[in-house]
């Protein structure tokens, strides 16, 4: 018996060791947290802002409440702009770079990066003060008679896109650019030999093949500016608000867990239905999210 | 002959095109670096408007304490959960990789909870369970929020430059008389050493710049850097944040280009082998 057990130990110790840290981190730190969420969603706010537990629908019902059914929908409306914004504007520039030489296009990608890696909401402040009622553009626009007087940018929804796009606009780029650059150019050249012309061998060939970084690139923008608070924080004001804002304030000055918990619960499923359509044509591991 | 010409014509404009295209997109992205370089030099207390240049913000810096402060919390907590993340994740993305056992699946998948689904809901989500466990607010409970979203980047950046035959050097390693731990330092962790450092790099990135975890499970002493420019939005950002914003930028650069040299350095070495 004790010689049957020996080896067996042996081996598990190295397993345990290895994947068992990961496993534990992801287990307690994002599922049970996760699980909890959609737990408290279905629960009471009490008096005092805190969570009594009596099984309720009220924050769910509260979600299609006009008021804040409308911030949904015009962060619904925001996340759509920017992500169709996004692919519009970083299709043709991933496919430039990826036309480029390797050494020259690994360059070009690096340049993408840089400004991500300088603070984001110094980034977005920087739209601020280009933008400011006596700030360089107004000031422009002013002093070679445009305009009779400074017009208001800031804090408007068209600002917010700016900076919506600006941040989100790389991690459109690099999924799209990956697939992009797998292309073969003979099957382009093929296509272009069997007398197509480029815009039936962009539609027939190009699009196609390079449509799961499309689908990524729609993923990592969508998502995240669903769910993203500084840049409304940043550039609204506290005039525009979107989702985000709201979970924000309901977990701080508001305090209305279930609320905001019912909030997150909406973008966990907006999140789930998304990758369940992009499993259904390419695998999760080949997102490039790195 | 002509419609060769025509047709390489036609290949260079299109080029030209290209560039101005690239060239208008850097220039958006660069923008606000640029504009925020620029009110550094502002001789005015709030950045409302541009009022002669100064190079007194430079020195200022040095007595704002409330912004040092938070700049070196940053720092230490972005070195703490990068360490961490790399630690876990490098013999986590081996395990991964390696070992065949139940609910690996599951477990591969919850890695990619933390990078799709929004931020809020992550830091939402640790929020309602730190209360609930009575853990208060502070150093520890950011560190935990922070290593839950790099420890899956890591384990993803790693786990993609394993290479199918590191089975096989281990294996000869060990058969050579190495145990598992000299196999892991002296064969297994130099092959995929690229994908740790770049691990460690985007983890330091994430922590440091993170806004949205911090600001949740910061608690009320002590804000880190990001936090703290998010609160100063409300009055005006000063415009020695500029400053210093600036400075670290010029040491990221610096930083990086000092990598590229490096990198070179060694594959030139490597290539004399």
């Amino acid at each position: 018996m004790s010689t049957y057990t020996a080896p067996k130990k042996k081996n598990l110790l190295p397993k345990i060791a290895m994947a068992g840290p990961v496993s534990v981190w992801m287990i307690l730190f994002v599922t049970i947290p996760m699980l909890y969420v959609i737990f408290i969603s279905f629960m009471s706010r009490g008096v005092f802002g805190d969570v009594v537990y009596e099984f309720s629908t009220e924050s769910y019902s509260t979600i299609l409440d006009p008021t804040y059914f409308q911030v949904i929908l015009k962060s619904l409306k925001a996340a759509g702009l920017t992500t169709v914004l996004c692919l519009l504007i970083g299709y043709p520039f991933a496919y430039i770079i990826a036309r480029k030489p390797k050494d020259v296009a690994a360059k070009m990608i690096t340049l993408l990066m840089i400004p991500f890696w300088t603070n984001s909401l110094m980034r977005l402040n920087s739209w601020l003060l280009l933008f400011q009622t006596s700030g360089p553009v107004n000031n422009f626009l002013v002093n070679t008679g445009i305009v009779d007087k400074p017009i208001s940018f800031i804090y408007t929804d068209e600002l917010v896109l700016i900076g919506l796009i600006t941040n989100m606009l790389p991690f459109a780029v690099l999924p799209m650019y990956s697939t992009i650059e797998k292309l073969e150019k003979s099957m382009l050249e093929a296509s272009a030999d069997l007398g197509a012309n480029p815009r039936t061998t962009f539609c027939r060939i190009t699009l196609p093949i390079t449509f799961p970084g499309i689908f990524s690139a729609i993923i990592l923008t969508f998502i995240p500016s669903l769910g993203i608070y500084t840049v409304t924080d940043m550039l609204g004001g506290g005039k525009v608000l979107f989702i985000g804002n709201i979970i924000k304030n309901q977990f701080g000055s508001i305090r209305n867990w279930p609320l905001g918990a019912a909030l997150s619960v909406l973008l966990i499923v907006v999140t789930m239905l998304l990758i369940f359509i992009y499993t259904r044509f390419a695998k999760i591991e080949d997102m490039e999210v790195v | 002959m002509d419609a060769m010409s025509r047709r390489a014509k036609k290949e260079r404009r299109n080029r030209i095109l290209g560039d101005v295209y690239a060239i208008l997109v850097y220039a958006v992205l660069y923008i606000p670096i640029a504009v925020m370089m620029a009110f550094s030099f502002n001789n005015q207390r709030y950045n409302y408007y541009w009022n002669g240049f100064t190079t007194q913000w430079y020195g200022k810096l040095l007595n704002n304490s409330a912004l040092l402060s938070s700049l070196w919390y940053s720092l230490f907590i972005a070195i703490l959960s990068t360490v961490i993340s790399v630690a876990i994740g490098t013999i986590g993305a081996l395990g991964l990789k390696k070992y065949e056992f139940r609910g690996k699946k599951a477990i591969n998948n919850m890695l990619y909870i933390p990078i799709i689904v929004p931020e809020i809901v992550m830091a939402v989500a640790l929020l309602v369970i730190f209360m609930n466990v009575g853990l208060s607010l502070g150093l520890g409970s950011i560190l935990i929020g922070h290593c839950t979203f790099c420890i899956p980047y890591a384990v993803v950046t790693i786990k993609g430059r394993i290479s199918g035959d590191s089975n096989t050097l281990e294996e000869a390693s060990m058969d050579l008389g190495a145990n598992r731990v000299q196999t892991f330092f002296r064969v297994t962790l130099p092959n995929i050493f690229p994908g740790v450092m770049s691990a460690a790099f985007l983890s330091f990135t994430l922590s440091f710049d993170d806004v949205v975890m911090s600001n949740m499970l910061a608690g009320a002493r002590q804000s880190t850097l990001p936090v703290l420019i998010l609160s100063m939005n409300k009055s005006g950002i000063t415009p020695d944040v500029n400053a210093l914003t600036t400075i670290m930028i010029l040491v990221i650069v610096a930083a990086m280009i000092l990598n590229n040299i490096i990198q070179g350095a060694l594959k030139k070495k490597r290539a004399n082998y």
